[in-house]
């Protein structure tokens, strides 16, 4: 692989890569964020947005966790609330031992370095004001990893790392293109050696020609650095790729979580199955004989879930235990987390 | 209507944009045609041209700063390019129906959904309010929205993003158009939501006999969904084929990066191969080949020498100089 090459290039021989263990780097358990819907002149509170609602799962060290749903299915929120931009309304969120929800906002900037994101839309994230070079530099300076003598030659080298030419340091974010940009994002949030990056629809602003061009840049970065990516996404065919292990969110809940063959060969949710159908293939043969299962209406507001089963409104196989009970989340497989009342007779 | 006659003929179609930072040639010399009842799908990325293209045929783009250079666009035996505004305005949504990619911005805000559909029957048809009013609440049935009388009260707002693009497509259909050009419609929408639609749009298919223009970055909606499709690179069509055959074998070095840097869902493990460099800067003229930069086999005349789209088997066409298949130049050059 090209891309491998040009990183190894770069940093010289990464040696041996260490043996796959598994080491959870991030705990989540029980997540809530609920966002209040106030009204009126006393700002009453009416409601609550329930963009995340309880939700629990791990990140392992040097993994890549898919976390796939629908707009408005709170996988954003999960990212954000993970690094702390946005505070959890419930349940605890530990990074490397230490729960982020119990620090203080100083103890959670120490912990920054650590914990990096890749936001979707490389316009809106990068400062059209600054220089590329300061952009990179900044998290350098604001967490004091590089004394300034060494600041410039890192910025070369982040630059040179991601793919970009480094005389072109001194550019401004409008003079690259969009899959360039991303690029200069992906440097900024490697400069500090993070061991954790939430990349957020990273490439859903981007062409198709360009997305490979990303996609491939991240999963080098990942070989050569030992980087573990929580890479949300609406598209499952890219997370089938890049991805070792799958979360399907719906509604503010996980609905399946396993590895990504088990996932895509053998989805046991029905929302992860009418997913799959959903998805078109670029190949006429195969989408001439496809079966689909189209799902009835739309995903109901997440400030006024349905009972139960968030999922029974639309769910092909729902009974009235589905609106009674919440099913629970259980493992139906080793490492095969599903909630679903019939999620072994759907199949 | 003599059923072998394409329906839509566009010959040599030319658009430019005269912006500050210069002129932008958005599409130079596309040339295609549309046969009665075809589905036909255009690829290509933001830029090449497929959105400008289409939109140029019934002067959707601003002008100024957009012109229509060159090129004709032959519709019922009438060039649309060259009709007054009152005879475009027959044709608009009348013999030609659109829709668009957003319906949150295509939609008028302040008008209800019933008053959507009826205004274009009123205007092209002549219907009557009852006939209209009727029309309208058959139309939203076809589309496939629940509660179509309270829906007719309703305005956009209220209505989710799969429900306002069904209003659309209820408003482009109420006319019983010749020709559907569909610019991006299930782009904004959630994939369960994208599938509703299409097997919407394959009803009505059916149905109607409608033909459909469906313009699309994604590859995989328009797989299953298209008869024949172009690929549009930097302005210009790079290919153009009957849908197996340009997903079974791709001519264009373009095309077949496009659809080897595609993840697939029903197959694991594979590498994608990306294509290197970005998108042609749209200011300059195309001189040679717009790929050429980022092609694998480009060679010297594919700079210098603007590749012409020629027939190379029955039905398919390809703007190459180079023969991949041969991996040799074609013309024997």
């Amino acid at each position: 692989m090209k891309g491998r090459e040009m990183v190894a290039e770069v940093l010289g021989d990464p040696g041996q890569a260490p043996a796959p263990e598994r080491e959870v780097l991030v705990s989540v358990q029980g997540l809530k964020k609920h966002f209040p819907i106030v009204k009126g002149l006393f700002r009453r509170q009416v409601g609550a947005v329930k963009a995340v609602d309880g939700v629990t799962f791990d990140i392992y060290r040097g993994e890549t966790l898919g976390l796939v749903g629908e707009s408005g299915s709170g996988k954003s929120t999960i990212g954000r609330v993970l690094l702390q931009l946005d505070h959890a309304t419930e349940g605890a969120v530990t990074f490397d031992g230490q729960d982020l929800t119990a620090l203080s906002g100083e103890q959670v900037r120490k912990l920054r370095p650590r914990m990096q994101m890749v936001f979707q839309d490389p316009h809106a994230s990068l400062n059209p004001r600054m220089t590329v070079a300061s952009i990179i530099g900044e998290p350098l300076t604001e967490h004091k990893a590089a004394k300034s003598s060494e600041r410039d030659r890192r910025i070369e080298e982040l630059l040179s790392l991601v793919g970009l030419d480094p005389t072109h340091a001194n550019r401004y974010p409008h003079e690259f293109s969009g899959g360039q940009r991303q690029r200069i994002g992906v440097a900024r949030a490697i400069a500090l050696n993070p061991d954790l990056i939430v990349c957020d629809e990273p490439i859903a602003a981007l062409d198709v020609s360009i997305q490979a061009q990303v996609v491939n840049l991240l999963e080098s970065l990942q070989d050569v650095l030992g980087l573990t990516y929580l890479f949300i996404s609406h598209d499952l065919s890219m997370v089938r790729h890049i991805a070792d292990r799958v979360a399907v969110m719906y509604l503010g809940r996980l609905v399946e979580l396993a590895s990504v063959d088990a996932l895509y060969e053998d989805p046991k949710h029905p929302y992860t199955q009418a997913l799959h159908s959903a998805v078109p293939v670029p190949d006429p043969v195969i989408e001439a004989t496809r079966r689909r299962v189209i799902l009835e209406g739309d995903i109901p507001s997440p400030s006024n879930p349905p009972p139960g089963c968030v999922f029974n409104t639309r769910c092909p196989i729902a009974q009235q235990r589905c609106i009674d009970e919440v099913p629970e989340w259980r493992e139906c497989a080793p490492d095969h987390w599903v909630a679903c009342h019939f999620a072994d007779a759907s199949m | 209507m003599n059923r072998d006659q394409p329906v839509l003929e566009v010959s040599d179609l030319t658009t430019q944009f005269d912006t500050q930072d210069g002129v932008v040639h958005a599409v130079n010399g596309v040339s295609f045609t549309l046969n009665p009842g075809e589905f036909l799908g255009v690829v290509g990325e933001s830029g090449s041209g497929k959105s400008v293209t289409m939109m140029s045929l019934l002067k959707l783009i601003p002008m100024p700063p957009g012109e229509i250079v060159a090129g004709k666009a032959v519709f019922q035996d009438k060039d649309l390019l060259a009709l007054k505004p009152d005879e475009l305005r027959q044709v608009r949504g009348g013999k030609i129906g659109f829709i668009f990619q957003d319906p949150m911005t295509s939609l008028n805000p302040v008008l209800t959904v019933g008053r959507q559909i009826t205004e274009s029957l009123k205007i092209h048809t002549m219907a009557s309010a009852k006939a209209a009013d009727a029309r309208a609440l058959e139309l939203l049935n076809v589309v496939g929205i629940p509660d179509a009388k309270q829906r007719l009260q309703a305005y956009p707002h209220e209505l989710s993003g799969g429900m306002r693009q069904r209003v659309m497509i209820a408003v482009a259909l109420a006319c019983s158009p010749q020709v559907i050009i569909a610019d991006e419609p299930t782009t904004a929408l959630d994939v369960t939501i994208q599938a509703q639609i299409i097997e919407i749009i394959k009803g009505l298919r059916e149905q109607l006999g409608t033909a459909v223009i469906w313009i699309t970055h994604d590859l995989g909606v328009i797989a299953g969904l298209a008869d024949r499709v172009v690929v549009m690179y930097g302005g210009q069509i790079v290919e153009e084929a009957a849908v197996r055959e340009l997903y079974g074998t791709p001519e264009h070095p373009y095309t077949q990066g496009l659809l080897h840097s595609l993840p697939r869902l029903d197959q694991k493990g594979q590498e994608l191969v990306n294509i290197k460099g970005q998108p042609p800067s749209m200011y300059a003229p195309p001189t040679g080949c717009s790929f050429a930069p980022r092609c694998p086999y480009a060679f010297d005349r594919c700079i210098d020498d603007l590749p012409v789209l020629e027939e190379i088997a029955r039905g398919h066409k390809v703007a190459c100089w180079w023969d991949t298949n041969n991996e040799r130049p074609r013309d024997g050059r």
